[in-house]
């Protein structure tokens, strides 16, 4: 059986599943039931500095998008860190982790951006025997309104200098958490590393409005009338968390930074897509408030249960392993020729793909042969460009079906190439004739 | 405590029972149910289930609609097609019409429920009182429908829109047609051919006339006399003979009969009913009668057909209907004739296997005796041109061209009564309808100066 047991920065966990500073993980109660269900560690929920802790509106605090069948999408929160006492909170986390020493426990904090701040609150954190800390760089509302949280994450200097704050006054690992609410996920990843950041974490949840109240006119969640911006997660922001990870793994100056995927991550597969693209573990947060703590299950069996089938037998088998393959779209093969073809034995004959090809893009599905409804591929006509796969309601129905080389493209009239040919090349590329010239 | 006496008695199962009985077939979709429902439908291009349905009703839109929220806008969807959505959305034999074109079937064997939701639709319109439609100006023309159906409602609504005065005379003393006398209980339930019928006319400008029959108060010729068009939406008003010896026997009537009895009374448990009770025939009267007698409490009910399963009228859906509510469906036997006890009353019915020889249904010479108190004849309803013998007929039946007009000059007809009518709801609405606009045009185009007259 494959061995899943997850070493991030030092930190063990029986498995690389991780809930993430959230609700989940706000209280020993929780945590311990998270424990019980398999969870391999916590992020507790973020602590904030000594004193009358923060608090939370006392009306809706999420939103939710659906798709079919009222399945839960994407969430949006108004809440703020823990709005319990920081003491109960240290203690309840010395007491987890006592009852708990083989999963991690990862103390989230976010404390005024003052070198004195973070200097008090380290050495509590860190009595805690807590296995490391996550600096929240980013809620995106509330916290960030009084300089803290996403207004901290947006400005790479202040990353960087707090990292430095958190690596000199504690020995635990620390890993930064990032807000994707900026334009390049690379900056504030490579600020963090120049703090000397253990690892970054990442995404954040993403400024939004979930959607509008039509009869109040009103943001949701709406409070007494009005409704803020929240973060936004849950499975849509999958696609912008991927890339993001994606980004930093392969750039140079953050290439080989240890990271912890977050974003949606609802099933075994999103995990793994993560960890193939980079990262070290995940961290999992709307996927529990779904569905509660069980889905753990069903996640620690698929990912060992996939690697078993391809023969992958520990997590660094596959960490990273899609990396290389993610790359600029200059240099994408553009001699690389695919069409679609449709299996007539599984189309349902809804029409979908031919209405959309047809009205949107290439004209390139028939509805009707010989006076017959029918669904074909007219590839004098088709650009490959996958549309109709994804609008196909039937599993594998349609696939895209790569031309071998030395073929003839009926659509170009040309022979497929055998040869690697990418657009810096490319005779339409205004660059790359500057370049021959 | 119901009554297990021989006869056709009343009460064989307690009155709540009965009551109980006859309540709604399907449940309404809750709103929730809806939902989810509607999301099963893929929104198909050009799709099938709206080539399938008779009055070619846009189902992706309607089903969209609701998905959304917009209950109201789904049922003007349905409501621009099919006035008579509501009643359509309880009886049409949806397993052969639209769901039985759904795209979910090849991939699941399961279609998208369209049926439920055009009920949800139009329910929610018309618990609301919402009318979609304002009538046009007023045109001056006035058109006699003849038959308040659904060929003769559909072709009314559709006439009042266009701003014509409209006239319904109908022989029965309610309105609806078979909507009213015909359809199962179980289909219709809360009187909802009554409601749908003051739903449809409340856009003004019809004028039904009940008691009024053609051929008896009525005559044609006045009708096109006194009016611009005369459309005749008048079903079929008799019914086949069984041609078996005693069928004058007391115990032997007419399914539709029972049936419209059943339907008229407000408490179902005063209706009496066999102990022993065989149907004739094997269409969807044959099946409608058999299950209704069988809630009553008959204790056996046997329906039979003279063909095989597979040439039964009746769609598998209702046959396996008739056959879990209790109901034998025998194949291959027809009526020889009527055995009477003592007093004159049904005793039984004597039947003669068939075969089929040569490609001809014929008997085999073998014989059986059903007991039975009660005998329904289902074998089919016939038209009566009674007043209307200056029309082509065609196998009994008015020929109409495919705007529904017939051999004589501004006369249109539709539904079951003319010759490729389908006996269905939804064809006799989608032939009103049809006829309606193929009337207006006619109309307007007598109307209209020419061009030259105005140059
Ligand atoms: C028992 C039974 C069950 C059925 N169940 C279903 C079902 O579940 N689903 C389905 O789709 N179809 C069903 N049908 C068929 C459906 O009811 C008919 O196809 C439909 O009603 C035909 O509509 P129509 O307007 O043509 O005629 P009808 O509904 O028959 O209406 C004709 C009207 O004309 C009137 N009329 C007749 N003669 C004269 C005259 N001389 N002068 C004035 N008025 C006259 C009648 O009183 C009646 O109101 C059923 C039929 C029967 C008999
Ligand atoms: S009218 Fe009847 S056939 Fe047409 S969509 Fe509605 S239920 Fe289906």
């Amino acid at each position: 059986m494959a061995d899943i047991r997850n070493n991030f920065v030092g930190i063990k966990s029986p498995n690389p599943f991780w809930l993430a500073s959230a609700p989940p993980t706000d209280k020993a109660y929780n945590v311990e039931r998270a424990f019980k269900a398999g969870w391999g560690g916590v992020v507790w929920k973020t602590l904030g500095e000594e004193g009358p802790p923060v608090v939370n509106v006392n009306g809706p605090r999420y939103g939710a998008i659906w798709g079919a069948d009222r399945r839960l999408l994407g969430l949006n929160n108004i809440e703020l860190i823990t709005d319990r006492d920081l003491q109960t909170n240290l203690r309840e986390m010395k007491q987890v982790k006592m009852n708990w020493p083989d999963r991690a426990l990862i103390a989230s904090i976010m404390v005024p951006c003052v070198e004195e701040s973070w200097k008090a609150i380290l050495p509590l954190v860190e009595e805690t025997g807590a296995d490391g800390i996550e600096l929240n760089f980013g809620c995106p509302h509330g916290m960030s309104e009084r300089g803290m949280g996403s207004a901290v994450g947006q400005v790479p200097e202040y990353i960087e200098m707090v990292v430095r704050w958190c690596k000199q006054y504690t020995r635990m690992p620390v890993i930064t958490k990032l807000t994707p609410n900026i334009t390049d996920i690379r900056q504030p990843a490579r600020a963090a590393k120049r703090g000397g950041t253990d690892a970054v974490s990442l995404i954040n949840t993403i400024n939004s409005i979930v959607s509008v109240d039509l009869d109040n006119f009103a943001p949701n969640p709406t409070v007494g009338g009005k409704g803020s911006h929240g973060g936004y997660c849950g499975p849509a922001v999958k696609p912008i968390a991927l890339n993001m990870v994606a980004e930093i793994a392969r750039d140079a100056e953050t290439a080989g930074l240890p990271i912890s995927g977050i974003g949606g991550v609802t099933t075994w597969r999103d995990a793994a897509e993560f960890l193939v693209l980079g990262a070290g573990n995940v961290q999992v947060c709307t996927a529990a408030m779904t569905y509660g703590f069980k889905i753990v299950e069903e996640m620690i069996t698929g990912l060992s249960d996939w690697m078993d089938e391809k023969g992958h037998r520990t997590l660094d088998d596959i960490t990273g392993r899609a990396v290389p393959n993610v790359t600029d779209w200059q240099y994408l093969n553009l001699n690389y020729i695919a069409k679609a073809r449709i299996d007539q034995d599984l189309c349902i004959q809804c029409g979908r793909c031919h209405i959309a090809c047809e009205d949107t893009s290439h004209q390139a599905i028939t509805s009707m042969v010989d006076g017959v409804r029918h669904f074909q591929v007219m590839e004098d006509e088709c650009v490959g460009c996958n549309l109709c796969v994804n609008v196909c309601p039937v599993d594998n129905c349609i696939s895209m079906v790569a031309l071998e080389p030395g073929t003839l493209d009926e659509r170009t009239g040309k022979i497929v190439d055998p040869t690697y040919a990418n657009w810096t090349t490319h005779p339409n590329n205004p660059m790359a004739r500057q370049a021959a010239e | 405590m119901g009554t297990s006496d021989t006869g056709i008695v009343a009460g064989r199962l307690p009155p709540a029972e009965i009551e109980a009985n006859f309540t709604d077939l399907h449940a309404p979709l809750t709103r929730h149910e809806a939902l989810v429902a509607s999301d099963r439908c893929y929104f198909c291009y050009d799709a099938p289930c709206m080539t399938a349905c008779p009055t070619a009703i846009d189902i992706p839109l309607f089903i969209r609609q609701i998905s959304t929220g917009n209950a109201m806008g789904a049922a003007k969807t349905i409501f621009d097609q099919n006035i008579l959505g509501g009643m359509c959305a309880r009886v049409c034999p949806t397993e052969t019409l639209c769901e039985q074109a759904c795209v979910r079937n090849t991939a699941e064997e399961r279609p998208v429920e369209i049926g439920r939701l055009q009920r949800f639709a139009t329910d929610t319109a018309m618990q609301a009182n919402r009318q979609f439609y304002r009538r046009a100006a007023p045109t001056g023309k006035s058109i006699a429908v003849v038959g308040a159906g659904p060929a003769g409602l559909a072709c009314a609504h559709r006439l009042a829109m266009k701003g014509h005065e409209v006239i319904v005379y109908d022989a029965r003393e309610k309105a609806g047609g078979l909507n009213e006398y015909g359809i199962a209980t179980y289909k219709a339930v809360d009187d909802f051919a009554a409601r749908e019928v003051d739903y449809v006319t409340a856009i003004g400008g019809i004028d039904i006339r009940n008691r009024q029959m053609l051929g008896r108060d009525i005559k044609l010729a006045d009708l096109t006399a006194r009016h611009d068009a005369v459309f005749l939406g008048v079903g079929l008003a008799g019914v086949n003979a069984l041609s078996a010896e005693g069928e004058a026997a007391e115990g032997v009537e007419d399914a539709v009969d029972f049936i419209a009895r059943l339907r008229q009374s407000p408490t179902k448990a005063d209706i009496a009913v066999g102990r022993r009770v065989v149907v004739i025939g094997g269409g969807m009267t044959a099946v409608d009668a058999a299950v209704q007698a069988k809630l009553l409490g008959a204790e056996e009910v046997t329906i039979c057909y003279r063909r095989g399963k597979e040439n039964m009228n009746a769609s598998e859906f209702e046959q396996d209907l008739a056959a879990a509510k209790g109901v034998t469906i025998r194949h291959w036997l027809q009526p020889l004739s009527i055995v009477t006890g003592e007093s004159g009353t049904v005793a039984g019915i004597e039947m003669a296997y068939t075969q089929i020889v040569d490609g001809r249904l014929t008997t085999t010479g073998e014989t059986t005796v059903i007991a039975a108190d009660q005998v329904l004849k289902a074998i089919g309803q016939t038209f009566e041109p009674v007043g209307l013998d200056v029309l082509t007929l065609e196998r009994g039946r008015i020929v109409a061209d495919a705007e529904g007009r017939t051999s004589l000059e501004g006369v249109w007809a539709g539904g079951d009564c003319v010759a490729d009518g389908e006996d269905l709801t939804v064809s006799a609405v989608a032939q009103g309808r049809d006829a309606a606009e193929s009337i207006h045009r006619t109309l307007m185009a007598t109307a209209a100066p020419a061009i030259d007259a105005v140059a």
